[in-house]
């Protein structure tokens, strides 16, 4: 499949490493600095030149793309992009925006600006830290089949309950499956006798209820006590999106923003959000305001090093979780073993989600575990599979043996899969990939 | 963690029992004039006995000391309720009269410590003099712990605009109020025994000479106590009206400079004079005061016709709208036998107060200037919508949200005034004790802004006591809201206050 | 323009308009007197020929009158002044007779006063309802003069300005200016593109209820006799439309000397539900109409009041049951409900009927009467006080002040209805609130200074109550002032004065106010 790409910053470029293996990527960007670079990096064409105009994209090669990416920092150029492709050739576009209002008119006929698919990358990432607010203990959550299957990544800490036990014994939860631990940034695929150690990830699928009380027993008993209080710093898009959202769940979250006027806008906006309007690195004022009482404070601040202050200023004074949107994908990694407990990178996850609708044109859904190692799919099964119409035990032996069949929804219910398990044409499955078997699962199943 | 409690109320209970620990210093005072008198002397032991227990057994609540602005809340309340809780055991231990019932006893300590002066003493005689003597050490004690409330505490805590007191009052020394919190303390402390001191030997002077037959030492000390708090407790029946003119035209100015704020006293006192005038606050409060001076002493002198001597009706009138406006509660004369009109003018009087940093009650000067002048503001706005006039008081703007909660607190005030009222009349209508409305209107207000005497049942010359137990306790907590600005203790009962 | 900056010819030119069209009213009182026979034709044909003369006179002084915001204030205050002296003109004649041309009908009307005749207009107009008539009797007064009082109110109900914007074309532009000079609460929705359509929905909202309830009345009185019983003997069709008239602007004038103690208690619970229609916001009848039941149920202020009539009616009927000093309420379940519905409608909507002497009530159940004196309807209606919204907000932004107080940097909009209210508009209301407890307090203390002339004295309660009453445009206080008494025996000084405070009561204080700034004329 051929893939063209504009822009080619930090969701461009990761998006082009990713898919480079196994599709044909076009890559074009105005900076020539950054597509000379591109060059000797990956396995793709560059192009240099704006990618609003025609020429350019005709010598991209536009009218043999499958999919058009527009991924520049510009929401305007992005839509301009896709709207170019548009009438030049056929291609699926995908555009990347900031702004929600684009995402909300697009969602009106889901064909507006000649976009086939829109992703908003504040919207995504507030999507995913309430997901991780909703998981306490876990690392990674992404919903699959509508959100009635989940796949969550957790740390197994030291002092759990499971901490230990083989995954044999830790398997009493209901429609759960146990498809990977990871162990030093490996995944491996569980037998029964694999132990749980402290400190390894383990990655579970299995529906939404199952991965809730799979996540209390991994979490150390202490801290079982569920999320109530949540501090939100920083009301740019970001932090709005996520305290209307921790709204619509139910939550009443405090938020604190610097700018007065600003503040004064998002308390009308959130009427059940108590609005602040004060600097949030003021330790005192932290204090004053009890944030250390708070079970999660998420800090959505522009700067990353204010980010990583606030947080590691409520931690001191007793905040229960601190989750952080860092935008340099070189500090996540840092402010974790710094304190931060989770830090979601803006861009990753853009890019996680549009690679995981150019993959494979079939495959729904893909959650990217662990960056180059595995991956977990979603698939819609057609007569062609391997899987239609055989019990799973005799299905496996046609497929790679690192395949971890997750999760099986069928008219709405969700199935565990077990060995004798018939998975029918029109199920839909979770899968969990490791990379380099994908090219073999996407045509098997 | 979550759901517990957001107030650390160890601090704030421990900060009270240091309070608490040294009442006993004040109660050496009724002490060692009970030894003189040789009237019983355990009414003012056992509290000193009390007050030590309790004091030092709240003070190991906590170890820290670190008050923000929550705990503060918590601590001005409580300080408040004790100081008067341990006041009240002095008359119950004394057990005379109607002071001996712990309701009427807690009524009494708190119209003390809250500069109120409404009594429900019936019968001045029946105690010894150290009991009113007591009384008025209350009174005075109070009125010092508002002035630091109010200067030190309230306006950092910016209650209901109190914060203005800072703009308005800039005196070079007393300007920064944080880092110095203990010296401003101990200024005020000086400024307030001073101008105590000085009443006390003017009065005896005015005795010595001849002037003033009924004023012993004792009533000039007990006297001096309550002016400058402006609170009106006396240990006459008859309250002023006891003593001799001199006496009265010499207590009204020290009335008003009750009523000024201290800071600008402070400024006066260091030659300062220029600030008295350049103050938009005090030119506004003197005016007030003139003007229902005026118009009380007009309608007095209608009133009585002629044949009646000018000074008379002068000085009743300046008396007692300096006293009900300053919040202090003498009487010169038994204003209820006033007409409609006077009694009505002095019933507004009640709702304005002194200036803001005195140790008056009530909405306040500064409070209605603002308002005043945002109605102004308002007005002019509505024909030039599209101008932008900030509310400027003594020239310094005032910022909108200040102005807004000054609006809010002058209506808490005036809803929780019409509140207490309605739960007055109900309350007497249970009981069966007849009660006008006016009356309980006056009575109410007067608890409510920390006045004293009311009018009708509770008049001047008369008591509390007639009210129902219910209704006297009511207003023991009415005095209390009232004093405190109302805002520290309403804080305390939302459920915000405590958990989020 | 010697540095006048208002352009008060305009204005003046546009109350001209208004008072030349306050002759097609004044045909009514006309058609009246043709009608009944009993005089006072005259009296209304001279004040129709004042009118138009006076009209056309002011009318000439622009021809193109322009109205900006300060035209505005300038033009509805003084609309509602002029309306007031006109109405009075009828009551004077019937005194005093033209000399040389009619006599006096009857000479021994108290309305010769001129200070009396302008107290009962304004009082009228401004739907007050407080009446200084020494005697209410058809023997004391012409048919058409006591018809002409309940049509003042009802014409001043739902605004003359109001009235004149929905009929006068030259009105259109600054039309929403004038109507918002006229109720400046929070009320006012322009619910059609139009302004001049939206006054006309309104005027036909108001006429609508007003047949409606005329209608019901009369329909009673028919059909007693077909039943056998007799269900409304007194409500005869000139009742009918005199209590109609006087129902839905929430006036409270009333040609019988004991209100509506006077009819059966049928009658008195069919007039409850049309004085609570009638302290409603008219723009939610408007959604109403239109099929949009939703938006009352979510109205935060339609709520607030109905819970408010809820809660004092079961207050009040509380202490009428168990009040044993009312002969023939207390401990009977109908009389005490009936009474307390309607004296407490009555009074919320600012009415000022009376079913009964509320005077020989405990002191419990006066004080609810007498707190909800200061509450008045909802924004939008006829009703005066300081109305329903604004408390809501006033109570709204005092929680929220005890929350900023624990929370100093919390930023907390007031909401209505899940609505934010504008920061300046919390302002505007709060000042509105304190200004009005301001005026009223300045008023009872001139009321009480001035009482010392009545005749055996008067309480500062009876005084107190009868400004606030005034203010508040309700029509009875408490007291002498009572509801089946008048405020006649207030010195000519202090009737001048409340006509004052109705005048400004009406107009919610504001507009008048502004045109006694001097920024308001010269910069």
């Amino acid at each position: 499949m051929r893939v063209l790409i504009v822009g080619a910053g930090e969701v461009g470029s990761s998006i082009a490493a990713d898919l480079s293996d196994s599709h044909e990527v076009v890559v074009v960007d105005v900076d020539a600095d950054y597509v000379e670079q591109l060059q000797y990096d990956l396995d793709v064409l560059p192009v240099q030149g704006d990618g609003t105009e025609s020429d350019v994209l005709e010598e991209a090669g536009v009218a043999d793309a499958d999919i058009v990416i527009a991924s520049t920092d510009d929401d305007e150029t992005n839509l301009a992009v896709c709207g170019t492709a548009a009438t030049l050739a056929d291609p699926f576009t995908i555009a990347r925006v900031q702004k929600t209002a684009y995402l909300r008119t697009w969602r009106r006929t889901q064909r507006a600006f000649d976009v086939d698919f829109m992703v908003c990358t504040d919207l995504l990432t507030a999507q995913s830290i309430v997901r991780l607010i909703e998981f306490p203990t876990a690392t990674d959550v992404d919903p699959f089949s509508s959100g009635r299957v989940q796949m969550a990544e957790f740390e197994v800490d030291p002092e759990s309950e499971i901490a230990g036990q083989t995954v044999q014994a830790a398997d009493r939860f209901e429609s759960l499956t146990f498809a990977a631990v990871v162990e030093d940034g490996e995944a491996t695929i569980p037998t029964g006798e694999t132990v749980l150690t402290g400190g390894s990830k383990v990655l579970v699928i299995g529906t939404p209820d199952s991965v809730e009380s799979f996540a209390a027993a991994v979490a150390p008993s202490s801290a079982a006590a569920s999320v109530d209080d949540i501090v939100v710093v920083g009301g740019g898009q970001q932090g709005l999106l996520v305290a209307e959202r921790l709204e619509e769940r139910g939550f009443r979250p405090r938020l604190i923003e610097h700018d007065e006027t600003r503040a004064r806008d998002l308390a009308e906006q959130l009427p059940k959000t108590t609005v602040m309007a004060h600097d949030a690195t003021d330790a005192d004022f932290l204090a004053a305001e009890n944030v250390g009482d708070a079970d999660v404070v998420i800090a959505c601040l522009d700067s990353d090093e204010k980010c990583l202050l606030v947080s590691l200023l409520s931690k001191r004074l007793g905040a229960g979780r601190a989750i952080a949107s860092i935008e340099t994908p070189e500090y996540v990694s840092l402010f974790e073993t710094v304190g931060i407990d989770v830090a979601v990178n803006p861009r990753e996850v853009t890019a996680e989600e549009i690679t995981r609708f150019t993959r494979e044109r079939r495959a729904e859904n893909v959650a990217i575990v662990e960056p180059g190692e595995a991956e977990v799919l979603e698939v819609e099964v057609d007569d062609e599979s391997v899987l239609a119409g055989r019990p799973i035990r005799e299905a496996v032996a046609d497929l790679p043996s690192e395949v971890v069949i997750g999760a099986i929804t069928r008219d709405d219910t969700v199935i565990t899969p077990r060995g004798d398990t018939v998975v029918e044409v029109g199920d839909h499955v979770v899968v969990f990939v490791p990379t380099g078997a994908q090219a073999a699962i996407a045509e098997k199943l | 963690m979550s759901g517990g409690l957001r107030v650390d109320w160890r601090v704030s209970c421990s900060l009270v029992g240091t309070v608490v620990k040294w009442l006993w210093v004040p109660l050496c005072l009724p002490l060692v004039l009970a030894l003189y008198d040789g009237t019983a002397l355990t009414p003012f032991l056992v509290p000193m006995a009390l007050t030590a227990v309790v004091g030092f057994g709240l003070e190991r609540l906590a170890e820290t000391r670190d008050l923000r602005a929550r705990e503060a809340f918590l601590m001005v309340s409580l300080t408040w309720l004790s100081i008067a809780l341990v006041g009240a055991v002095p008359f119950v231990v004394a057990g005379v009269g109607t002071l001996a019932h712990p309701v009427y006893a807690l009524f009494e300590a708190m119209s003390g410590v809250t500069t109120t002066g409404a009594t429900v003493v019936t019968d001045f005689g029946a105690h010894a003099r150290a009991i009113h003597l007591w009384r008025a050490t209350l009174q005075w004690l109070g009125g010092l712990g508002i002035l630091v409330l109010a200067t030190a505490v309230l306006s950092q805590l910016s209650v209901g605009g109190a914060q203005l007191m800072e703009t308005e009052s800039q005196a070079q020394d007393v300007d920064k109020l944080t880092p110095r919190m203990s010296n401003t303390a101990a200024l005020l402390w000086k400024i307030y025994v001073a101008l105590t001191a000085l009443l006390v030997v003017l009065l005896s002077g005015l005795h010595v000479v001849g002037l003033a037959p009924e004023m012993t030492p004792y009533d000039a000390l007990a006297h001096a106590f309550t002016t400058i708090s402006t609170s009106g407790f006396s240990p006459r029946g008859t309250s002023i009206a006891a003593f001799s003119p001199a006496v009265q035209w010499t207590l009204v100015p020290f009335m008003i400079v009750g009523a000024t704020s201290f800071v600008l006293i402070y400024a006066v006192s260091r030659g300062n004079v220029g600030r008295l005038r350049r103050s938009d606050e005090f030119r506004f409060y003197v005016g007030v005061l003139a003007f229902f001076a005026l118009a009380v002493c007009a309608i007095r002198a209608l009133d009585a016709g002629p044949g009646v001597p000018f000074e008379r009706t002068a000085r009743h009138a300046v008396f007692q709208v300096v006293s009900i406006t300053t919040t202090t509660g003498y009487a010169s004369t038994d204003f209820n036998t006033w007409s409609a009109s006077a009694k009505h003018l002095l019933f507004v009087c009640m709702f304005i107060g002194g200036m803001a940093g005195s140790t008056t009650c009530s909405i306040k000067a500064l409070r209605w200037l603002v308002v005043i002048k945002s109605f102004r503001r308002d007005l002019f706005v509505a024909t030039t919508p599209s101008a932008i006039r900030p509310v400027r008081l003594s020239g310094e703007p005032i910022d909108e949200e200040t102005v807004r909660d000054i609006y809010a607190y002058t209506l808490i005030s005036l809803l929780f005034f019409g509140v207490a009222t309605i739960f007055v009349v109900l309350d007497a209508a249970r009981v069966g004790v007849v009660l006008t409305e006016f009356e309980a209107m006056s009575a109410a207000a007067s608890t409510f802004f920390n006045i004293g005497p009311a009018f009708g049942v509770a008049g001047p010359m008369a008591n509390y006591a007639g009210f129902p137990t219910t209704t006297t306790f009511v207003m023991t907590l009415l005095m209390w809201v009232g004093r405190i600005e109302i805002l520290p203790v309403l804080v305390l009962l939302t459920p915000s206050f405590w958990r989020s | 323009m010697s540095g006048v900056r208002v352009d008060w010819r305009a204005s003046l030119a546009l109350v001209g308009s208004v008072l030349t069209y306050l002759a097609v009213p004044l045909c009514f009182p006309i058609a009246v007197a043709l009608y009944y026979g009993d005089g006072g034709l005259v009296a209304f044909l001279v004040t129709i020929a004042v009118t138009l003369l006076l009209g056309f006179g002011l009318g000439r002084l622009d021809d193109d009158p322009d109205i900006g915001a300060r035209e505005g204030f300038l033009m509805v205050s003084a609309t509602w002044l002029a309306v007031a002296l006109v109405g009075a003109i009828p009551y004077l004649i019937e005194a005093h007779g033209i000399p040389g041309v009619v006599a006096a009908t009857h000479p021994e009307s108290t309305l010769g006063d001129p200070a009396n005749a302008l107290f009962e207009s304004m009082s009228g107009f401004t739907t007050t309802g407080a009446t200084v008539l020494g005697s209410i009797s058809f023997d004391a007064h012409t048919r058409a003069m006591m018809m002409w009082r309940q049509e003042t109110q009802w014409l001043g109900g739902m605004g003359i300005v109001v009235l004149a914007v929905a009929i006068l074309p030259k009105l259109s532009v600054g039309g929403a200016q004038l109507m918002e000079a006229e109720a400046p609460g929070p009320g006012l929705e322009k619910f059609t593109p139009k302004i001049a359509e939206t006054a006309r929905a309104l005027w036909g909202l108001y006429v609508g209820l007003t047949a409606l309830e005329i209608a019901l009345l009369y329909g009673l009185h028919l059909l007693g006799p077909a039943l056998g019983t007799p269900l409304a003997p007194k409500m005869t069709f000139y009742n009918a439309v005199a209590h109609g008239l006087t129902t839905m602007p929430t006036g409270g004038f009333s040609p019988e000397a004991r209100s509506i103690e006077a009819f059966s208690a049928v009658v008195q619970w069919v007039i409850v539900p049309f004085m609570i229609a009638a302290g409603v916001n008219f723009a939610l009848f408007w959604h109403l109409v239109t099929g949009d039941p939703n938006h009352v149920r979510e109205d935060a202020e339609f709520r607030g009041y109905v819970g408010l009539l809820a809660v004092a009616t079961a207050l009040v009927a509380g202490f009428l049951y168990t009040d044993p000093g009312l002969a023939g309420i207390a401990g009977a379940l109908e009389p005490s409900l009936r009474h307390a519905a309607f004296q407490v409608a009555s009074f919320v909507t600012t009415t000022g009927y009376a079913t009964v002497d509320f005077n020989a009530w405990g002191t419990p159940a006066k004080y609810v009467l007498l707190a909800l004196l200061f509450v008045g309807g909802s924004a939008g209606s006829t009703g005066g006080g300081i109305k329903i919204v604004r408390w809501l907000v006033v109570l709204k932004s005092v929680r929220r002040e005890f929350f900023t107080t624990v929370h100093p940097d919390a930023v907390r909009p007031v909401r209505l209805a899940g609505q934010v209210i504008d920061e300046s508009a919390v302002r505007g209301i709060q000042a509105f609130t304190l200004c009005y407890l301001v005026l009223f307090a300045v008023a009872s203390v001139l009321v009480v200074a001035n009482g010392a002339a009545v005749d055996g004295g008067m309480s500062v309660f009876e005084a107190v109550s009868a400004t606030a009453s005034t203010l508040g445009n309700v029509g009875p206080g408490f007291g002498a002032f009572g509801p089946m008494n008048s405020y006649l025996p207030f010195p000519d000084s202090t009737k001048v004065l409340m006509v004052g405070l109705m005048w400004v009561g009406r107009l919610e204080v504001f507009p008048v106010l502004v045109l006694l700034t001097r920024s308001y004329w010269s910069s």
